[in-house]
């Protein structure tokens, strides 16, 4: 264990975890402690804002571990964070009780609007909490594996796999719409009053789901390096890079594969479950197949390959859009995500993070020699000569 | 001779008539009786009213029982006059015909109820029954059948008796079938005549005719009714197995329409272009474009709007594939994955440039006079802009077959996706075949787009429903295979129209992307793979 935790934390992760740590702290503080209103304070709409983005960080970070170290490209990430989402959701629903607008202590308000004569099977367990968050890992965890089970197994790769993902997230699209499939239809879940007994409109809950999120992030920040540091990870490379030649030298290619989708889809679900109680409503638009394509641009723009990268491009790009579609540009922001699409893909294949270590790397490399050089130097040794030189 | 007379005799009583009905408001008969009782806000007094009305022969009859079937007949209960509103706002008084210049005070609408409604209908069917014109006289004959009212018999055997029009006949013929089936003293023959008769019609109505007939009948007619039922039942299965086949045949049409180009740029290039939808939606666009301009300038050439629309279609579509090949998707080639991601970005943007230019509500597109209509082909209704369509893409994938076979591109084309560096050694300028390719395949879904307008909303939203079953097709079919993309589009058309009335739209839906999620398990390159060395380039 110790020896994980230290090889996995070089310098750059430790400053990712120290910034999110900091971060997520002084937000909290000043939220909490300062007056409204004060120029450092942050709104408490704000706070959920940014809870958002740590949320979408984290899908980020799945989507990162399956296509920048193992090459999946998944179309349908997005299924697995609303799937979590709506977990939660229900745990949510069920919390109402007997407040909702006709006032059933054990149907929610829909299901009463529907004629639902009693609860159905798939709701049952969901007023535990501790039920709904095992649902939030296992639903997810359990659909990616029987699809990757599938997958895998028969060899769909790369672009095919891209597009049958798609497809198993436009038909979930098309069934949580439906009214009788008992999550709500087109206007999903809402109205959440309660989560484990405190409000979640307050602003000390909202805080703490705030500092929850960005605690999640780097769990799994910590998880997905571990991951990539370890010999697994140097196999998941492997694959990435050559597929067959893996699977010649004897390594059981699915299994590893299924092993990091699995994890991956677990993570997008709890994403989805931080992200409903912040976000107040999920319904089935989060499952449309253009947010699964978007978030893997977050990746892209971050860098994908640099689980740092992920993480970054979920924030800012998302920032960007809150920016740009609240504004006087808002007609503008197709036009922007779609160029971004466009010129990360051909300009900046490695995204920011990537081509900042590729322009920083070699500079930091010269440096250190450098400074090995003059203290050799000091040292009265003289340096070896270079055998590329 | 002697006809002569007597139609001369028949005219001048109808003359006569005609007379006494409008110029002689003070002479009250059996028709004025009949019409003051619509004032006596008695359902029974209206039902007896209704019925005596449309016996009486008098001209003014039908005027007054369509106005009271669409709540125009007002009455007066005080002076027992009645009036009718007609539709262009004058009224009339009902029992002489004259013009009322205003109601008088106290009027109040003649009420119906579902009863009465059902008398309404039949009197109206057997009003009709005689018109001049032959499709209401088969809509009032239709009417008949369904209310087998025994007071029409006598019409509709002098309507049958000098019908010329030969499928008003057979209306006829139904109707009067009908009546005598449910008439209490006729014959067995008769009847067992009338229920072949009803038999032969074999459609929905006619089943529920003999439904409706109800248990006590004597035995052999009780057997008659069965073995017809059960015929008819047998036919309408069958019809509806040939309905959903052309439903599917019609759903994989369009289908395969919209997945040809992307079989050329995915399946034989290999490029995931996922703004080929926003291709078929400029296609869709450029005949909006096309339409409005012949609607302001030449709209005598209405008719050719999509003869015209079609190669415009191709050229800017083709155009605009020829700019993304060259612009982005040429410095991709190789990394399918990035090709996927800046595609998706392109569809985004054209999608919001259209949404600009055009706004982003829905773009009316009209169908020239030969695409709208349908016909009947047994039980089943065939509209004409689906036939076109399927007929279209027929064509257009035989054309395209015949250029990859038989032209110079073609062999090309074919050349440089077998072996690129082969090609180009055999001096194949294969980056202009790249370019030429993706645009063949981009004009090919601006087409489509041309078709697709005809049944389709144009909005901007337009090519986003159909990229996701565009892919599914191909993949279905198997990649690089034109042969494949045929036979997928029309399976899933077909699969999908079955499964529609089993499961309901959303659920068939679901059921087919479940069902190709689990085929490509079983045949991850499609259904007709492409085997050898192709497959790992």
């Amino acid at each position: 264990m110790q020896h994980i935790l230290t090889r996995s934390l070089d310098r750059a992760a430790t400053t990712f975890i120290l910034v999110v740590a900091g971060l997520g702290i002084l937000i909290s503080l000043s939220n909490i402690l300062l007056p409204a209103g004060s120029f450092f304070q942050v709104p408490t709409y704000l706070v959920a804002l940014f809870g958002k983005y740590v949320c979408y960080a984290i899908l980020a970070l799945s989507i990162d571990l399956i296509w920048g170290y193992c090459g999946i490209l998944s179309l349908g990430h997005g299924a697995f964070f609303a799937l979590g989402g709506y977990a939660m959701g229900m745990y949510l629903m069920r919390q109402i009780g007997s407040r909702g607008v006709y006032g059933n202590p054990i149907l929610p308000d829909f299901m009463v609007f529907l004629n639902y004569p009693k609860l159905p099977w798939y709701w049952h367990g969901f007023d535990m909490f501790w039920f709904a968050a095992l649902m939030v890992l296992l639903v997810p965890g359990l659909l990616a594996f029987c699809f990757g089970w599938l997958a895998f197994r028969s060899r769909v790769t790369g672009v095919y796999l891209s597009i049958i993902t798609q497809a198993m997230t436009y038909a979930l699209l098309l069934a949580f719409f439906r009214n009788d499939f008992g999550f709500g239809g087109n206007n999903g879940l809402t109205d959440f009053k309660d989560i484990l007994g405190f409000n979640v409109q307050a602003d000390g809950t909202r805080v703490a789901l705030f500092l929850l999120s960005c605690f999640s992030l780097i769990l799994a920040f910590l998880i997905c390096r571990a991951v990539v540091t370890s010999k697994l990870g140097k196999l998941l490379i492997a694959i990435r890079d050559a597929e067959s030649r893996t699977r010649f030298l004897g390594y059981r290619v699915e299994s590893y594969k299924l092993f990091v989708f699995t994890l991956s889809a677990c993570m997008a679900g709890v994403a989805g479950a931080l992200y409903v109680p912040q976000v107040g409503i999920i319904n089935p638009s989060e499952f449309a197949p253009g947010n699964s394509i978007e978030a893997v641009i977050w990746v892209a723009v971050g860098g994908r390959g640099t689980l740092t990268g992920a993480a970054l491009g979920a924030v800012v790009v998302n920032y960007a859009k809150t920016y740009f579609t609240s504004g006087p540009l808002a007609p503008y922001w197709l036009f922007m995500l779609g160029a971004l699409f466009i010129l990360v893909t051909l300009l900046l294949p490695k995204g920011i993070v990537g081509t900042f270590n590729a322009w920083w790397e070699p500079w930091k490399a010269q440096r250190i020699s450098d400074a090995d050089e003059s203290a050799a130097r000091e040292d009265g040794i003289e340096p070896k000569p270079n055998p590329a030189e | 001779m002697s006809t002569n007379i007597i139609d001369r005799l028949r005219a001048a009583v109808l003359a006569l008539l005609l007379t006494v009905a409008f110029a002689a408001p003070a002479l009250a008969g059996p028709f004025e009786d009949a019409v003051a009782k619509f004032a006596n806000d008695d359902f029974s007094d209206t039902a007896a009213a209704v019925e005596a009305v449309a016996a009486s022969g008098n001209p003014l009859a039908l005027p007054i029982i369509s106005a009271l079937q669409e709540g125009r007949l007002v009455a007066d209960p005080g002076s027992k006059k009645v009036f009718v509103k007609q539709a262009d706002g004058k009224i009339i008084d009902a029992a002489t015909g004259a013009a009322v210049d205003k109601l008088p005070d106290g009027v109040a609408d003649v009420r119906l109820n579902n009863r009465l409604r059902r008398a309404v209908e039949a009197a109206l069917g057997s009003l009709t029954l005689l018109s001049p014109d032959p499709a209401r006289r088969i809509a009032a004959a239709q009417s008949v059948f369904k209310s087998h009212d025994a007071n029409a018999l006598p019409v509709v055997e002098e309507a049958l008796a000098k019908e010329t029009n030969r499928s008003a006949k057979a209306a006829f013929t139904e109707a009067r079938a009908a009546i005598l089936l449910f008439k209490p003293d006729v014959s067995e023959a008769d009847k067992l005549d009338a229920i072949a008769v009803v038999k032969a019609k074999g459609d929905q109505e006619a089943m529920a005719l003999l439904t409706s007939l109800g248990p006590d009948q004597p035995p052999l007619i009780k057997t008659a009714v069965a073995g017809a039922i059960s015929s008819i039942q047998s036919d309408l299965a069958m019809w509806s197995m040939v309905q959903n086949a052309w439903y599917g045949i019609s759903l994989g049409s369009v289908l395969l329409l919209a997945a040809i180009g992307l079989a050329i740029t995915f399946g034989v290039m290999g490029v995931i272009n996922m703004a080929h939808g926003e291709m078929v939606m400029i296609g869709a666009y450029t005949t909006f474009v096309v339409q409005e301009v012949i609607r302001t300038r030449y709209p005598g050439l209405f008719d050719v709007s999509l003869l015209i629309a079609v190669p415009l279609a191709f050229v800017v579509a083709g155009a605009i594939g020829v700019a993304i090949e060259r612009g982005i998707i040429r410095f991709l080639y190789g990394r399918p994955l990035e090709t996927l991601l800046a595609t998706w970005g392109l569809s985004l943007v054209l999608q919001q440039a259209v949404r600009t230019a055009f706004g982003p509500t829905n773009r009316e597109v009209g169908n020239p006079s030969w695409m709208s209509g349908a016909f009947e082909l047994g039980q089943i209704t065939i509209t004409y802009n689906r036939l076109w369509i399927l007929v279209f893409t027929l064509a257009v994938f035989g054309i395209l077959l015949a250029m990859l076979r038989y032209t110079a591109l073609g062999l090309e084309m074919r050349a440089v996706t077998q072996n690129r560096r082969m090609a180009a050694s055999m001096g194949i300028a294969t980056s202009r075949v790249d370019a030429l390719t993706f645009g063949l395949g981009s004009g090919i879904a601006g087409i489509a787009g041309v078709a697709l307008s005809q049944i389709d909303n144009v909005s901007p939203n337009l090519g986003q429903s159909y990229i996701i079953d565009s892919f599914m097709v191909v993949v279905f079919g198997g990649v690089g295979n034109l042969w494949g993309t045929l036979v997928g589009a029309f399976t899933l058309g077909i699969a999908n129209k079955f499964l529609e009335p089993v499961a309901g739209a959303v659920l068939g839906k679901i059921a087919i992307l479940v069902l190709i999620i689990l085929f490509i398990q079983k045949r991850p390159r499609g259904l007709f793979a492409l085997k050898g060395r192709a497959v790992e380039a």
